[in-house]
């Protein structure tokens, strides 16, 4: 479907295509079996401009907005849902700072980002607190002229890759939701280290650690934004965010209706290419009907939060919650359409599988999504 | 330091066709690319820029849509495009190549140091970058897998040869040619296209270079194509079986017949 892009747009997706088919194609396999961190590939995407799209042109980047990014994730999804997430995570992590921090400090971190000469990573989830962000454990305190951090943030994507992360902390239990803040701590910090890298089901290119605090001292200028301030930087970087990981379960959605449809028309079976068979063709049908309509929506959510409308939290999550269960769903269906084939890990199929399931878990599980929808409906029709 | 790269228009070797009637090379519906070996010549350039400044410039002869690869250049990070082209120079040989290019590069001015690619894949020739090195009486030194050092007046170099490599100093200005080990091409970047799109191709005639009309197109080529055709189809295969002596005696008799 043509989806009239600006000349801008199309020039976006052609950079992020040959990326794709010339670089991570033909390494993805390799990568994931390795759980190998894919820095070359991510250090020519710097070099092609890619990580500064979101990011203002004053601070060197191209200046797009959500959008863009989704067609350049759209593309990167396709090849390799790992590669795509240490690059997509790289422009969570700059979210708050682009949201909330100062001139100075976007001055300071957002250029060499949008080089690629930097990855950013961001740290909200802790063993106690994932869904239910009210459960960070992590304090920081202020001491002098400096922030003290202690805690432990788990799962974070880029962990040990990264030289900039933005990590919430709690400033002031007492006052609930509004004691929470963001800082920008910087590798090398002292008190700050990270775990091994964790062994994970699928996007294995990517790497993911715990952050740990003990008596890591930073610089009180590295608070992002106010003090008690976290939590609404926390929300507005995620509703920015998620069409992002919409945007990779198209990519997923994309690659498999391509490799299932032409494994189709290849393989024989009762004298027949089996696309023949009226059992497969409806199976395909379905897979690029769903695709379709998510894209669908996830575009016009995108388009939609361009707009900066004061309900982007709702189209937000449907796009994330819409395309990525249909990432899984697709995904399930293609290593069925391959059969025996589409379970080896010589077809790529048996990954994109693995690799879809984190879309339904990560950047806020779909139930979440689903309770975010239900809650502006809630609001919604209080209103009316 | 001004470099000068030159690259070719040609069609996508991955989807080359014969015409069955012609026996020449089925251009239509065909893409066409900037020539593989001379993307490796763009990026050696840009990096040589990046490391020690000046400008590069891309040249190429040929029809108006090799503005194309041009602009493909400008985008991976060269900065300004000059295209040769006037239907003058149609049917020309390497020769006539190298002589319309190297009036080309005279009317342009000065420079340090001209890139090629090794040859392209559609002629396979590996002519036109030495013959232009002796249109322009320079230096030339071809098949260059490294650049060490690029120097304030010489540049050294690693040749490739069939047997390992020869380390080469030759003094600015001249011409080499690189095979594809010398480095990765980069993707385009974004500020790279942009500026591509917008970017003036300067498009020279072969009056506008000051060509001798007698020495351009096909009537300037030594070279004529009197025939294209696909190579004939070897005899049949013959497999010996037996022992290794017994295979030995019947392969020596099959060679008898021709001694």
């Amino acid at each position: 479907m043509d989806y009239f892009l600006t000349e801008e747009q199309s020039m976006i997706v052609e950079i992020a295509r040959q990326i794709t088919d010339e670089q991570i194609i033909p390494n993805r396999a390799e990568l994931d079996e390795k759980d190998e961190f894919p820095r070359k590939i991510l250090e020519n995407m710097g070099q092609a401009d890619l990580f500064g799209v979101p990011i203002p042109e004053e601070y060197g980047g191209f200046g797009g907005g959500c959008f863009d990014i989704v067609l350049a994730l759209e593309q990167l999804g396709r090849g390799c849902v790992g590669v795509a997430t240490a690059f997509a995570a790289s422009a969570l992590g700059i979210y708050p700072i682009m949201i909330s921090g100062s001139e100075e400090m976007k001055q300071r971190y957002l250029p060499d980002v949008a080089a690629g000469q930097k990855f950013a990573a961001f740290g909200l989830t802790e063993a106690n607190a994932g869904s239910d962000a009210s459960g960070i454990q992590t304090t920081a305190e202020l001491d002098g002229d400096e922030w003290v951090l202690n805690g432990t943030k788990q799962w974070i994507t880029n962990g040990g890759e990264a030289q900039i992360y933005t990590i919430v902390a709690i400033t002031d239990r007492s006052r609930g939701a509004r004691g929470a803040s963001m800082f920008v701590v910087e590798e090398g910090d002292p008190g700050f280290t990270c775990g091994p890298k964790e062994k994970k089901m699928g996007i294995r290119a990517s790497s993911t650690t715990e952050l740990i605090f003990k008596d890591c001292r930073i610089p009180a200028d590295r608070l992002i934004g106010r003090k008690g301030t976290g939590f609404i930087t926390v929300m507005k970087t995620l509703d920015s965010s998620r069409p992002g990981i919409a945007a990779l379960g198209l990519g997923i959605g994309q690659a498999c209706v391509d490799e299932a449809t032409t494994y189709a028309k290849q393989r024989i079976q009762f004298d027949k290419p089996i696309i023949s068979f009226q059992a497969i063709q409806h199976i395909l049908a379905d897979m690029a009907i769903q695709l379709e309509a998510s894209r669908a929506l996830v575009y016009s959510a995108a388009k939609h939060i361009d707009a900066h409308p004061k309900d982007m939290s709702k189209v937000s999550s449907m796009c994330k919650v819409m395309a990525t269960d249909m990432a899984m769903k697709v995904s399930t269906d293609a290593v069925q359409v391959m059969g025996g084939y589409g379970y080896m890990r010589e077809y790529p199929v048996e990954k994109m599988m693995r690799d879809a399931k984190i879309l339904q878990i990560y950047e806020g599980t779909n139930q979440v999504q689903r309770n975010v929808i239900g809650q502006e409906l809630n609001k919604e029709y209080s209103r009316k | 330091m001004n470099i000068v790269v030159c690259i070719k228009q040609v069609p996508d070797a991955r989807d080359v066709r014969l015409d069955p009637e012609t026996n020449t090379l089925a251009r239509e519906g065909v893409q066409s690319i900037m020539n593989p070996y001379d993307q490796h010549a763009v990026e050696e350039a840009v990096r040589l820029k990046e490391q020690l400044g000046g400008e590069v410039t891309v040249l190429s002869m040929g029809p108006p849509q090799a503005q194309d690869v041009l602009r493909q250049a400008i985008s991976c990070g060269a900065d300004r495009g000059v295209l040769v082209s006037d239907r003058a120079f149609a049917g020309a040989d390497t020769w006539a190549t190298s002589y319309t290019l190297a009036k080309a590069l005279k009317k342009l001015g000065s420079f340090d140091l001209i890139i090629c690619g090794k040859q392209a894949i559609d002629g396979d020739t590996a002519q036109v970058g030495p013959g232009l090195a002796i249109q322009l009486e320079i230096p030339f030194v071809t098949c260059i897998q490294k650049i060490r050092e690029a120097g304030e007046t010489e540049i050294i170099m690693e040749r490739m040869m069939d047997d390992g490599y020869d380390v080469i100093a030759v003094e600015y200005p001249l011409l080499l040619t690189v095979v594809k080990d010398i480095n990765e091409p980069r993707v385009p970047s974004l500020k790279g296209k942009m500026k591509a799109k917008k970017a003036e191709i300067v498009v020279l005639s072969a009056e506008d270079v000051g060509a001798d009309p007698a020495k351009i197109g096909l009537a300037g080529s030594p070279t004529q194509v009197v025939d294209v055709f696909p190579p004939p189809l070897r005899g049949e295969p013959a497999l010996l079986t037996g022992s290794v002596d017994e295979q030995v005696e019947q392969l020596v008799k099959k060679i008898a017949v021709y001694l």
